[in-house]
């Protein structure tokens, strides 16, 4: 069953909303946004550093395939509540798009099903639009190798 | 000084995206588009220069008329703007679903 993911981002309003249900138990879905080595597989990003706990920080790294850094993101973490919610910022370093805020709320919907929605605050309207038109093709493709190498290695 | 327009700021405006709506299905002349209009004629007129300097707009002559169209490239433009984002979510997403499968099944 093909579930979509949607991004709700009203006209002038300086957040957006991110949700999508999954065919997977709540448990597993909080599990891949909490443990690094299951971030870097579907992220596409390498993990520098990761405490999931409540003031804890986190930095992630985004290379090209020749090995150069494309970008580093990092911030910390505000709340941690297993199988529930959290709360982080997010800068991306060295860039002019400042800081932004992310709710992350899990939900069950069934023992099979879940459903994850992430608020992201921005600083402004500006600065919304200016990230949400970033080029993404190059992440898009990173996620689509990292996917077909993680298949390859089921076979 | 003449400041660029931004689409995007364009479309913010609840008065320029009602008059988009109804240049949308047809055609329309600056006072046949004033008229649909409480707002005093200047501001109208103001609304669809601003909507033709960032291209949402395209003004044709027609014998002594000027008719304002739509320019449904743009106006494509910007609905797909947020299309890109939600890919790479979708993208993202997709993957974290295969994985935490395959998790399961190796467990």
């Amino acid at each position: 069953m093909e579930r979509k993911t949607k991004v709700n981002a009203e006209d002038g309003k300086q957040d957006i909303m991110i949700t999508r249900e999954f065919d997977l138990p709540i448990e597993l879905l909080f599990k891949a946004h909490a443990e690094p080595e299951l971030i870097e597989q579907w992220m596409g990003t390498k993990v520098l550093k990761l405490e999931s706990k409540k003031h804890g920080s986190w930095q992630f790294e985004t290379t090209s395939p020749k090995g150069n850094i494309v970008v580093q993101m990092g911030g910390v973490i505000h709340e941690f509540i297993p199988n529930q919610k959290i709360t982080r910022t997010f800068e991306m370093a060295n860039t002019p798009f400042g800081v932004q805020l992310e709710i992350t709320k899990f939900e069950k919907l069934t023992d099979d099903t879940s459903k994850v929605s992430m608020h992201v605050i921005y600083e402004s309207v500006a600065q919304r639009d200016e990230v949400l038109k970033l080029p993404f093709a190059q992440g898009i493709n990173y996620a689509h190798n990292r996917l077909q190498d993680f298949m390859n290695k089921l076979k | 000084m003449n400041l660029r327009r931004d689409v995007f700021q364009a479309i913010a405006d609840p008065t320029r995206r009602a008059i988009l709506l109804l240049v949308a299905s047809q055609a329309l002349t600056a006072g046949a588009i004033a008229s649909n209009f409480d707002t005093a004629r200047p501001t109208v007129s103001k609304h669809l220069q601003i909507l033709t300097e960032c291209e949402l707009l395209e003004q044709k002559q027609t014998g002594r008329e000027i008719y304002y169209y739509i320019n449904a490239k743009k106006m494509k433009q910007v609905a797909d703007f947020i299309e890109p984002f939600r890919n790479m979510w979708d993208d993202r997403f997709n993957t974290l679903e295969a994985i935490m499968k395959a998790y399961t099944a190796k467990k």
